[in-house]
């Protein structure tokens, strides 16, 4: 069955001799080709799952409530009766978590790329990187388990006064914030310290040459030029913080709430499907698809901002590689 | 010329040298104090960032091992599903666990190292289809975890495939969520054995799957089983796409198979959290202490790994 076949097998056909294609048709190969293909195609029929999956419930909860008032409704009751169809209270919930998270998440991650990326030494890069990446392999229950019974009332004793507003409730945006921001910083450091390193000695050097310091050839220098790197992290990590659920499920409370304030209790997008869609909840009914039509706007949000952010990774490593 | 240094009279020499050369470097090196200080105020918030981080896993570590501490004994594992604390362990959750993780290894294994394979042995890179397959890829990877538990309730546990809330279907589900991530872990160590023995291979005779069973496939094993490794690991410790699945949560037997219904550890331990009792809270917290000893052992594994067969061509 093999290329050898060809010196073996007796007196070869003169038109034969010089060809290297194979003696055989090779069904076999062409049957392993077929079954891996089917394994590279099954990723599209996922996507292609998924999207029948939010949109055809989705487009049936826009028969019944009109797209207006969903997206810009500022009352989020669908269980209650009347109910009432929203969604702003529940988006602003996700921005507002999003927004202490990255609060938190940014100027540590960015901070512990530029120490990992440009002051330390090899030996410190090798063992500080793993345990980083142990951070982001951290399962999300203990986050919030975390943010519940440590963040919430540590930050209630040390709350300023009436700062804000007082100290956060039991269940807060803040709490929720937090715990976020500690899983997303291995994403920023991680992600950022690679468009830093990826950064040309070159360009370091000519920076120390005209006399600048360490500290500013790392923010005027490294900075700038690993930028879109950098903004994709930042990107991607915005993403993660708007899809987490079990974190905000945990900590960050089940009350709609229209405010940005880090101290009341919220309903995030994601802790809404959470608590609704158990395996009790019917096919078809209103409060079903309107499961499904929060979650189409949540997966067109948080897919939008990877196509945004793979195109910036992308970007960086074109000028630099 | 050597720099042999003066036996006798070294100490006065030698003071005579350092000054010298420290006077000279000073004069020639001189900075502007202000540089200095913001350089120095620079250094210790970068050093006080990566603290924080580091500070913050600890902590969350620790805390979960003193709030259950409590909750430490063997009856944790070997106790079932119960609405009393004390008789109330991970059993059912534990075996649930390793059912589900189970067949996602038989599943993602497979699938996602054929899937790798063909994009980069078989698929021609500049087709438009490889090109949406791996950019498809990448954005299933960051999909949220919870429109997977959703895509798992609307598709597998209901129509069309109907298979209701059962081990399977978690399976299925946990294996759509972490299978890219095989895939991209796949596909980077494959790229990474280099094209001469792949050329060697093929120039003896060998046909393109002979290639990649017998050479290609081999030298990439370290990179694939820590793409695994990471993706089970990712697997175990999910809970948010569980959750919509999780129809029968309060289950008091001992999953037995595919078609069984479930609970999962992440799941057992959020139900936990849910409840008002501070014991429960304790045996969440011990429950968490569980989870987090698995997975940062396989978590270890993995780059202990990655290390140890990191190839050089």
């Amino acid at each position: 069955m093999d290329a050898g076949g060809i010196a073996a097998s007796g007196p070869v056909p003169a038109n034969v001799r010089g060809r290297l294609e194979a003696t055989s048709r090779r069904w076999g190969e062409k049957a392993i080709y077929c079954l891996l293909a089917a394994c590279a195609v099954l990723s599209i029929l996922t996507t292609a799952a998924i999207v029948i999956s939010l949109v055809v419930p989705s487009v049936e909860f826009f028969g019944e409530v009109p797209l207006g008032d969903f997206l810009f409704g500022t009352d989020w009751g669908p269980t209650f009766s009347p109910a009432t169809f929203g969604v702003l209270p529940i988006v602003v919930g996700t921005l507002s978590v999003t927004f202490w998270s990255m609060l938190f998440a940014v100027p540590i991650g960015l901070g512990a790329a530029i120490y990992l990326s440009e002051y330390a030494g090899r030996r410190t890069r090798r063992t500080v990187k793993p345990v980083l990446e142990i951070l982001a392999g951290v399962p999300t229950i203990a986050f919030g388990f975390f943010a519940l019974h440590f963040i919430t009332p540590t930050i209630q004793d040390i709350w300023p006064g009436h700062f804000l507003g007082g100290p956060p409730l039991i269940f807060s945006a803040l709490a929720g914030g937090l715990a976020i921001g500690l899983m997303i910083v291995p994403i920023i450091a991680s992600i950022s310290e690679d468009a830093m390193s990826a950064v040309p000695r070159g360009l370091r050097e000519g920076a120390y040459a005209l006399g600048a310091t360490k500290s500013r050839v790392a923010t005027r220098v490294v900075f700038p030029a690993a930028l879109s790197g950098i903004v994709a992290s930042i990107i991607l990590a915005v993403s993660r913080a708007v899809g987490e659920t079990m974190i905000v499920l945990i900590a960050a409370g089940n009350t709609p709430n229209l405010t940005f304030s880090p101290v009341q209790s919220i309903q995030a997008m994601t802790a809404f499907i959470g608590t609704t869609a158990t395996g009790d909840i019917p096919t078809g009914s209103t409060i079903y698809k309107t499961v499904f039509a929060v979650a189409l706007l949540l997966f067109v949000a948080t897919f939008a901002m990877n196509l945004l952010s793979t195109r910036l990774v992308r970007r960086y490593r074109e000028v630099y590689e | 010329m050597s720099r042999r240094r003066d036996p006798v009279g070294s100490a006065r020499s030698q003071i005579a040298v350092s000054s010298a050369r420290s006077v000279t470097q000073e004069m020639l090196s001189e900075q502007p104090r202000r540089d200095l200080i913001r350089n120095t105020i620079f250094a210790s918030l970068l050093f006080l960032a990566i603290a924080i981080a580091l500070i913050g896993l600890v902590v969350l570590i620790t805390d979960s091992i003193v709030k259950g501490w409590s909750a430490f004994d063997l009856g944790l594992i070997t106790n079932g599903t119960s609405s009393f604390p004390e008789d109330a362990g991970l059993r059912s959750a534990i075996i649930g666990t390793l059912w589900i993780i189970g067949i996602v290894i038989a599943l993602i294994v497979p699938i996602g190292v054929g899937a790798a394979v063909f994009l980069e042995e078989y698929a021609n890179k500049e087709s438009r289809i490889s090109r949406l397959i791996e950019v498809n890829i990448q954005n299933l990877a960051a999909v949220p975890s919870i429109i997977y538990g959703l895509l798992g309730l609307a598709f597998i546990a209901r129509s069309p495939l109907n298979l209701g809330f059962v081990v399977l279907t978690a399976s299925i589900t946990l294996t759509l969520l972490v299978l890219p991530t095989v895939i991209l872990a796949g596909r980077e160590a494959i790229r990474a054995v280099p094209p001469s023995i792949r050329e060697g291979s093929l120039a003896l005779g060998a046909t393109q799957w002979q290639t990649i069973r017998r050479q290609v496939l081999p030298a990439a094993i370290p990179g694939i089983a820590t793409g695994v490794i990471l993706a089970v690991s990712r697997a175990i410790g999910e809970t948010a796409p569980l959750v919509p699945l999780g129809a029968a949560t309060f289950v008091t037997f001992n999953p037995n198979g595919p078609l069984s219904e479930f609970t999962a550890m992440p799941l057992q331990i959020f139900n936990w959290v849910k409840q008002p009792q501070p014991e429960f809270q304790a045996l969440a917290a011990a429950g968490i202490v569980v989870l987090l000893v698995l997975l940062l052992a396989l978590n270890a594994f993995a780059i202990v790994i990655r290390n140890r067969f990191e190839q050089r061509w």
